[in-house]
């Protein structure tokens, strides 16, 4: 095993200078066997948007977009991708990733209970925050033990709705493994579940709180459960004496485990893509191959041999070439969602646009629990991707797509557009309260002294982080002038039709 | 593992009635897709448990510290059936509805009742199940070539919230939550009719949005931007097409507006009459401010006449159009109140939570009218005959409406599950046979 890490090493080293390239080598390869030419490289005002919504959930503010597309230094997309690892909005946007995919919800079905929430979130959000090292995330997540309160990472367990350990191991299959147990024969499930046999909880004489330990004194008394078997068919004996997690971690995190990293590769490339090397990216069995398989090998051996460090591979894919394709397809290249010919357009998520529609007209949102109990507090100003409960009641969210979280699934978040949804935009009072009271909207105003030439620049730049071509512009003017129409109704419509298009709408 | 009370009652009927669900052969004889007379739902939800004692169920007998000063029962147009004081309109219809006098589950939590009694699931087995409306949207709604512009499963006007009424179904299948208040003029349905922006305006903005719709443009033949468009054809169409208008109630006659009550109760009944009429198969009124535990009898002297001429009307007016016949009309809450009047401060004359015993309503779309099934002892506290679970009441309706309750829905995880819980999970739906029109026990 070691000396097959210390080969990975030296291989690694060997091909620094190319690394960055490799994504896009094994990409054209294929598109060039299919005969596709993939489209050029976006703008700088296309990226700037696009890197601050992938990276942070956040649009760029207007000075950051400006002074990025006038800036004539050759590095400045990297030295962008590094300088936002370090903002909060990364962690938080990342955070609520992980809370999607492992249920943090105060209730119902899993039952974490609003206390927990809290430290639960704010635990991986420190995680992402300190860019902890993946194989170091997963174990502490498998194996902590104690009061959900106070080890934050118990919750994983307690997330689960019930305690049965085949219900553990088909969580902790779909979360490290990207594998669903119900496609796997009975003898492999059984095999798994058994390392999370011994799993005890006990209430503590504080309201709601839970502890998560190993019995060992059942172990002792009852022995271990026979037949576990790892998911790859060795198998292994249990001790009394030692928690079979701990075993299962090891084994699940070392270097040459065939599940491990390439299930969380698979994860990053579809978050940042738009769809995984193997679709859905959850989902990975010998019967749903990826598209790219040395791409997927590739990136899984780069995670590894960088000691897991999860940034390393953003970092890849960030400052490839197919990552920094222009989203505008050949016409050829319409139907091309596997080949990676082209930035795959989505439409924002739902935290993602309500916190991005009150950043630009400037206002907050109402959230409010259902649970009557202290730590629902939300703050006025509270952003929807830092909400960390998914029970939190939100009208708009649960429109758009918000996963209920009682899964796990990455398919429970839902981005297609629905009639209810475009009625929403188009013509609510919700929205258009809020471009009408917004104080940021209000303030581009006047501060453009109703004018309507600047009013329109500042809009586009605020809303589409780029200035309006001529065409634009002329219609804008042409609209604001219009007769009956009274000059905030211009102006107001204005926003209102930037906000509803497609490049405010959609990540491109 | 130990047996809930329920389950225990429920066994012990089984063998005592013999009931023959339990035997699997039969079971799926009954499978057969059932013939639907009812085409749509109209569900008035009693947020928070409405008295049983003081509406469907009146125990005039039962003394001062029962009924308070509701101590009369009236007579109905059905002999026999006598229905509280305060509900002298819906006496003149008892012809066309039934009353359950004896709905049971035990449950006396706000979430965890009204969880079962929108979806016929008990809570905590893991699976989050959608209520009734977004089984009814999957099975009747657009996968059935439902065509309205009008969302097929709508709510008037405030969402449930606490559950996901889609449950696993997802948020396709969620209700459209209208929103504002149809007693006022314009009836504000969010994203429908937009206060203060006038129909000159709303053109011209569609026209701005068309002529600004730049990367639209730039990339013809994507299927992402093609299916975002047809959705805000479709949106527009209800905007400014004549789809919208079902929600313009000025269309009706005063008369008629006036009959239903002029509060937001009257007008959600005779807006849901509408939009049955337009063929929408779900649409539930969320009817706040049921759960009374002070002053309760104040509260019921304000909102009984409420109650009284919206849904009396809209028996009524449904029978003169020949849409009752279609149209289930389903009434109750999560549960009923505790009959024993709470004097004492700080209730004031209140009543708590009744999951023992409660009453449900149900008329029209192959519901007999005219009778009462079930009964409750001589205070109302317990169950005196045939216990009705929610599971049998939504079995029923979902049979009436073509629904087989054993049919599967489809779980994101590929787990078979069936909408109604059947005999093999230990507590099969029975139906209402006895109200239901041209079904065979």
């Amino acid at each position: 095993m070691w000396s097959c890490l210390f080969s990975l090493c030296v291989l690694a080293a060997a091909a620094l200078p190319l690394r960055a390239n490799e994504i896009d080598r094994l990409v054209s390869a294929k598109l060039n066997a299919e005969g596709r030419t993939p489209a050029a490289r976006c703008s700088d005002a296309v990226f700037v948007r696009r890197i601050y919504l992938d990276m942070t959930g956040r649009l760029p503010p207007l000075w950051v977009a400006r002074q990025f597309t006038e800036n004539k230094r050759a590095n400045k997309r990297v030295a962008l991708i590094n300088q936002l690892f370090k903002q909060d909005a990364f962690a938080d946007y990342w955070a609520m990733k992980w809370c999607d995919i492992l249920r943090v919800k105060a209730e119902f079905p899993s039952k974490l209970w609003p206390n927990a929430v809290q430290a639960y979130q704010r635990w991986l959000t420190d995680a992402v925050h300190d860019n902890m090292p993946y194989d170091q995330f997963a174990r502490e997540l498998l194996t902590a033990s104690g009061s959900n309160f106070r080890e934050p990472a118990v919750n994983f367990f307690r997330a689960v709705p019930d305690h049965e350990p085949a219900s553990l191991a088909s969580t902790v299959a779909l979360t490290f493994m990207g594998q669903r147990t119900d496609n796997w024969p009975r003898a492999r499930r059984d095999g798994m579940a058994a390392f999370f046999a011994r799993l005890g909880y006990k209430g503590t004489a504080e309201w709601k709180e839970e502890v998560v330990f190993f019995d060992l004194p059942r172990a002792l008394k009852e022995g271990m459960p026979a037949g576990a078997v790892f998911p790859d068919g060795t198998p292994q004996e249990l001790l009394p004496e030692v928690d079979p997690r701990l075993v299962f971690a090891e084994w699940l995190v070392a270097p040459d485990n065939p599940y491990f990293a390439r299930a969380m590769v698979n994860r990053v490339w579809a978050w940042l893509i738009g769809r995984g090397l193997v679709h859905e990216a959850d989902d990975l069995r010998a019967d749903n191959p990826p598209s790219h398989p040395p791409l997927l090998d590739w990136l899984a051996k780069e995670l590894v041999a960088h000691d897991y460090d999860l940034r390393h591979v953003y970092r890849l894919i960030l400052n490839s070439d197919t990552y920094q394709r222009s989203c505008v397809h050949s016409a050829a290249n319409a139907d091309d969602a596997r080949g990676f010919s082209h930035y795959l357009v989505r439409r924002l998520e739902a935290e993602v646009l309500i916190d991005a529609i009150n950043q630009v007209a400037g206002g907050s949102e109402r959230y409010t629990s259902e649970i009557p109990e202290p730590f629902t507090f939300i703050p006025p100003q509270q952003r929807a991707v830092a909400l960390g409960d998914g029970s939190i009641t939100s009208p708009f969210l649960d429109m758009f797509g918000r996963p209920p979280r009682d899964t796990g699934l990455e398919s429970e978040r839902n981005n297609d557009p629905s009639d209810t949804q475009r009625l929403h935009l188009l013509n609510s009072t919700h929205i258009q309260n809020k471009l009408q009271r917004g104080w940021a909207l209000r303030q581009l105003m006047k501060r453009a002294k109703w004018r309507p030439e600047p009013i329109i620049n500042q809009l586009y730049l605020t809303m589409l982080s780029r200035p309006p071509n001529a065409g634009e512009l002329k219609v804008g003017m042409d609209y604001m002038a219009q007769e009956g129409l009274k000059r905030h109704e211009g102006a107001l419509d204005l926003a209102w039709a930037l906000l509803n298009s497609k490049e405010f709408l959609y990540r491109h | 593992m130990t047996m809930t009370r329920r389950e225990m009652l429920k066994t012990s009927l089984a063998g005592a009635a013999g009931l023959t669900l339990c035997d699997p052969l039969l079971a799926r004889a009954a499978v057969a897709p059932p013939v639907a007379t009812a085409r749509s739902v109209i569900q008035i939800w009693m947020w928070g448990g409405a008295s049983h004692l003081d509406t469907f169920d009146p125990k005039p007998g039962a003394g001062y510290d029962y009924c308070g000063p509701l101590d009369r029962a009236i007579d109905t147009n059905v002999d026999g059936i006598q229905i509280g004081k305060l509900l002298p309109k819906l006496a003149t219809q008892a012809d066309k509805y039934s009353i359950l006098r004896s709905m049971t589950h035990g449950v006396n939590g706000h979430e965890t009742a009204s969880y079962l009694v929108q979806t016929g699931h008990k809570a905590g087995d893991g699976l989050v199940y959608p209520a009734v409306g977004g089984v009814v949207s999957y099975f009747k709604g657009h996968n059935a070539g439902y065509k309205g512009l009008i969302p097929p499963y709508i709510v008037l006007t405030k969402p449930q919230g606490r559950f996901s009424e889609a449950g696993f179904l997802g948020s396709r299948y969620k209700p459209f939550a209208t929103g504002g208040n149809p007693s006022r003029d314009p009836f504000v349905v969010e994203g429908v009719v937009a206060a203060g922006i006038s129909r000159q305006r709303q053109e011209r903005r569609r026209a701005l949005l068309g002529s600004l719709d730049t990367l639209g443009r730039q990339m013809k033949g994507n299927a992402a931007f093609a299916a975002a468009d047809s959705c805000q054809e479709k949106a527009y169409d209800l905007i400014l097409g004549d789809a919208g208008k079902v929600f313009d109630l000025t269309e009706e006659s005063d008369e008629v507006r006036d009959r239903y009550g002029r509060h937001e109760f009257g007008q959600s009944c005779l807006m849901a009459r509408r939009l049955v009429e337009k063929g929408v198969p779900y649409v539930t009124i969320n009817y706040r401010n049921w759960d009374t535990h002070k002053q309760h009898f104040q509260s019921m002297q304000r909102q009984l006449p409420q109650l009284d001429s919206g849904l009396a009307t809209l028996f009524e007016d449904l029978g003169e159009r020949g849409l009752l016949d279609s149209t289930i009309v389903w009434w109750g809450g999560e549960f009923g109140r505790t009959p024993k009047i709470q004097w004492d401060p700080p209730w004031n004359g209140g009543r708590g939570h009744f999951g023992k015993v409660f009453s449900s309503v149900v008329g029209g779309g192959g519901f007999a009218g005219g009778q009462v099934v079930g009964a409750t002892d001589a205070r109302g506290e317990n169950v005196a005959d045939r216990p009705i679970y929610p599971r049998d009441l939504i079995g029923s309706i979902y049979e009436l409406l073509g629904i087989d309750p054993t049919a599967t829905l489809p779980h994101p995880q590929g787990l078979t599950v069936q909408a109604m819980p059947t005999a093999s999970d230990g507590q099969d739906a029975g139906r209402l046979y006895e109200i239901m029109k041209g079904v065979r026990a």
